[in-house]
């Protein structure tokens, strides 16, 4: 059985299908970030799939790398966002931080 | 007539003087104290006598028929055939009377330095006094009727300003809308007279014209007289200008607010109710002499009420008690004289009298008003007294003066008096015969002379019966003047003089101001009537000369009884008894009062006697005659209208009101529940949309990514349909 692209764009989906169900479903904001970053991965590994076995050249590669490369500024800031919330309210449940509701 | 380019400042400056003092004089009079104010306002009018006496010696130098000077300033109104100019005429007439007021104003502009002194309002009373002489000179000096009228209304408001001047004593006020209210009455008798005389003669000459002049030229064009008195013009234009002058100098049946008038201050009095103002109706008649010399119906009306007045005043003086009041009956009883003169046709007489009556009478007043500071404003002359000693300048002046307008011979009063009587007995121009008037006119003066030496008498010898002390009270009504007087308080009165307290110290002597002008005045009042001498005398009659050119053409057509120099001399011995009578029975009866008769007369006469004293000291009861007869019906007819106003007037305009209420009640309607209810629902609308949407955002973020997902789904279905 050789490995095709189908097999790539499966694990995927998995992955988007695991991270949104984490994001949708876990309460704290630490949680969500790690779903979060499953949906990146996914898509990561999408572009990486494509780049190797349809378009034969490295831009998408390197695009997954600049995804990756923002991804972990984005847990940075969102982590220390997460701190100071932390800070603030005593909770990182994502429903406690409501204060600035309409 | 030749012109003469420096007449518009005989009236200009006293104007720049009131003009000034009206609008800075309170801060003048605040920050530069009295003499600042005086000081150009006394200056002034001396510059407008200057100017005016210039006037009268150019005048003297020229020659022939219309002597005149004449300075037009610039055209006023020219509407057709209304062609007026601000225009000023010195004829002799107009010269004599500015120089006569122009002299007796200003020297009581000085006289007024120290009877006003003090007062918290002297900018005001100079300011007023300056306008009074700036409207007095343009009257005279008028070259046309409605120039004149401007002067003649002007006189009247300066007039109610200065009796009206403390306004805080309600009395005082009231006075002077009297004088204000009747002035008004024959002030719409000129107005009308002066209508009728313009469309009247462009009636019936052709042509017009309101400058005196030039109506003369109309009227004596050949044949139009006699046209004009087919058509009864002269005598009905004659008649409400007389109405006019009635008002002005207080005759028969508008004499009632002169003696109320008495209310201003005492130079006021002097100046304008007995020397100047008062004299406008007589410079009237005498300016529109030719007119009235063609009406024997007109002249006869002038000449009778001017008689009655006289005679009547002279009575009502007999018995008053306020040294003003006697002066002030006196004053129009003397009117009357002046109107009998211009009513027989001797205009130059009338005239000589005017300028006689405005020295003396001047001269009184103001002697009058020196007792009056003197003694602490008291005015009744029961509480007077014995003020010969103390006042020496003011009784010697006040006496002079008495023996002028009691017609002693050789004093001025005389020879303008008896000229008086001997045209009126020698005239045969009018309707009733002259000897008739004369009687009257011979009676009134034993009345002049009887009260005239009596106010002298009561005031001037005996004892002081002045002062705090001695307040018996000696009637009633004398009580209540000096309750009044007390009551006016020290802003209403002018209390000049520090360190004078009321009634403890004996009355002295005015200031040096008062006194010369008192002598001055005395002076002339003595004097004056030798520019008149009698024919008889054979000696030469200046004054008569010297208004020959104006009153000479119209004098020709009156006719004389023709009595020879007997009946004249005769008639002269008499107004001599007649003076003499007077002053022998005043001194009889009040010299020192040590007479006894008039208080005995007063206190056990019969009723009869009681009786016509009490309806001669109430003045004959006219003025409440003309309160039931006119101010009641005024105030009647008013009450009416008010009622009118308010029930018919009103009820109309709320009629109007309540209907624009009706329409506005509707709109407000419409406005409310249609145009607001379209803007309510569309902003309602919008309201319950947004409650709708609100629940969308719930503040979760897995709701909304919730939302993210069912998007990202739809949008899939949506390409995989499509694709």
């Amino acid at each position: 059985m050789t490995i095709t692209v189908t097999h790539y764009l499966l694990i995927s989906a998995l992955l988007l299908g695991f991270g949104l169900y984490c994001v949708l479903t876990r309460r704290s904001a630490v949680a969500v970030l790690m779903g979060i970053e499953l949906i990146l991965n996914a898509a990561n590994v999408n572009l990486v799939a494509f780049s190797r076995f349809t378009v034969g050249d490295i831009d998408g590669q390197l695009f997954a790398l600049f995804g990756i490369l923002l991804a972990a500024a984005e847990a940075a800031v969102a982590l220390a966002i997460v701190l100071a919330v932390y800070r603030s309210i005593s909770s990182v449940d994502v429903d406690d931080t409501s204060s600035m509701k309409g | 007539m030749a012109s003469y380019p420096y007449l518009f400042l005989i009236p200009l400056l006293p104007l720049l003087s009131a003009a000034f003092y009206g609008v800075f004089g309170l801060k003048v009079h605040r920050r530069f104290g009295e003499k600042a104010v005086h000081w150009p306002a006394v200056l002034l009018p001396w510059g407008s006598f200057l100017v005016s006496a210039i006037g009268l010696v150019t005048l003297a130098s020229l020659h022939g028929e219309h002597a005149a000077l004449h300075q037009s300033v610039w055209s006023w109104i020219h509407i057709g055939a209304l062609q007026v100019d601000l225009a000023f005429l010195m004829d002799p007439l107009s010269a004599v009377m500015a120089v006569v007021v122009s002299l007796v104003g200003s020297l009581i502009h000085v006289y007024s330095i120290g009877y006003m002194k003090g007062d918290r309002s002297y900018w005001r009373y100079f300011s007023y006094l300056n306008l009074f002489m700036f409207s007095m000179l343009v009257l005279v000096l008028a070259d046309n009727f409605l120039f004149m009228f401007v002067g003649w209304e002007g006189v009247g408001l300066c007039s109610y300003l200065l009796i009206a001047f403390w306004y805080t004593d309600r009395e005082k006020a009231a006075a002077g809308m009297k004088a204000f209210v009747v002035n008004r009455v024959g002030d719409y008798g000129f107005t009308v007279g002066l209508l009728v005389l313009f469309w009247g003669l462009l009636g019936v000459v052709g042509a017009t014209s309101l400058n005196f002049h030039e109506v003369q030229q109309l009227v004596n064009a050949p044949g139009m007289a006699d046209r004009l008195v087919q058509v009864g013009l002269p005598t009905a234009v004659c008649l409400l200008f007389f109405l006019g002058a009635t008002g002005k100098s207080a005759q028969i049946p508008l004499y009632v607010w002169l003696p109320d008038a008495m209310a201003g201050p005492t130079p006021v009095s002097a100046l304008i109710h007995a020397a100047t103002m008062v004299t406008a109706g007589v410079y009237m008649v005498a300016r529109v002499h030719f007119l009235f010399a063609l009406s024997p119906t007109a002249m006869t009306v002038v000449a009778v009420v001017g008689a009655l007045t006289a005679l009547f005043a002279a009575t009502i003086g007999l018995f008053q008690h306020d040294i003003k009041k006697v002066l002030a009956y006196s004053t129009v009883s003397q009117l009357g004289f002046m109107f009998m003169a211009v009513g027989v046709g001797a205009w130059w007489v009338g005239i000589f009298h005017l300028v006689t009556h405005a020295f003396f009478k001047a001269c009184l007043f103001l002697g009058s008003g020196s007792v009056i500071l003197g003694c602490h404003h008291e005015q009744d002359m029961r509480r007077l007294g014995g003020l010969g000693k103390l006042m020496p300048w003011t009784a010697a002046s006040y006496l002079l003066s008495c023996f002028a307008i009691a017609g002693f011979p050789l004093f001025s009063g005389f020879f303008s008096k008896d000229e008086i009587l001997w045209q009126t007995f020698d005239s045969a121009t009018l309707l009733v015969p002259g000897t008739l008037l004369w009687g009257i006119g011979a009676v009134a003066a034993l009345c002049t002379s009887f009260y005239m030496f009596r106010s002298y008498y009561l005031t001037f010898s005996g004892t002081y019966r002045g002062g705090a002390a001695q307040q018996q009270g000696t009637g009633e009504e004398a009580g209540h003047k000096m309750a009044a007087a007390k009551a006016s308080g020290p802003d209403a009165s002018p209390l000049g003089h520090p360190g004078q307290g009321h009634g403890h110290t004996l009355p002295r002597e005015s200031p040096k101001n008062m006194t010369i002008v008192l002598a001055v005045l005395a002076f002339f009042a003595v004097v004056a009537g030798f520019v008149g001498l009698p024919h008889l005398w054979h000696l030469p009659n200046l004054f008569e000369h010297w208004l020959a050119p104006v009153f000479e053409a119209a004098s020709q057509g009156l006719a004389n009884a023709g009595y020879g120099a007997g009946v004249e001399w005769t008639l002269m011995a008499i107004s001599v008894v007649i003076a003499l009578a007077g002053f022998f029975l005043a001194r009889w009866l009040y010299r020192d009062e040590r007479n006894p008769i008039p208080r005995r007369l007063l206190e056990q006469g019969s009723p009869f006697i009681r009786g016509l004293h009490r309806v001669v000291y109430n003045k004959y009861y006219v003025d409440e005659a003309y309160q039931v007869a006119f101010v009641d019906r005024a105030t009647g007819l008013a009450s009416m209208l008010a009622w009118f106003d308010d029930h018919v007037v009103d009820g109309l305009v709320n009629l109007a009101g309540a209907i624009g209420r009706f329409f506005g009640r509707i709109q407000g309607a419409i406005d409310l529940y249609f145009v607001d209810g379209l803007v309510n629902l569309l902003a309602r609308t919008f309201l319950v949309v947004g409650k709708q949407f609100r629940t969308i955002q719930t503040g979760r973020v897995q709701s909304y990514v919730y939302g993210v997902m069912a998007g990202s789904g739809l949008l899939i279905v949506i390409l995989l349909l499509v694709v």
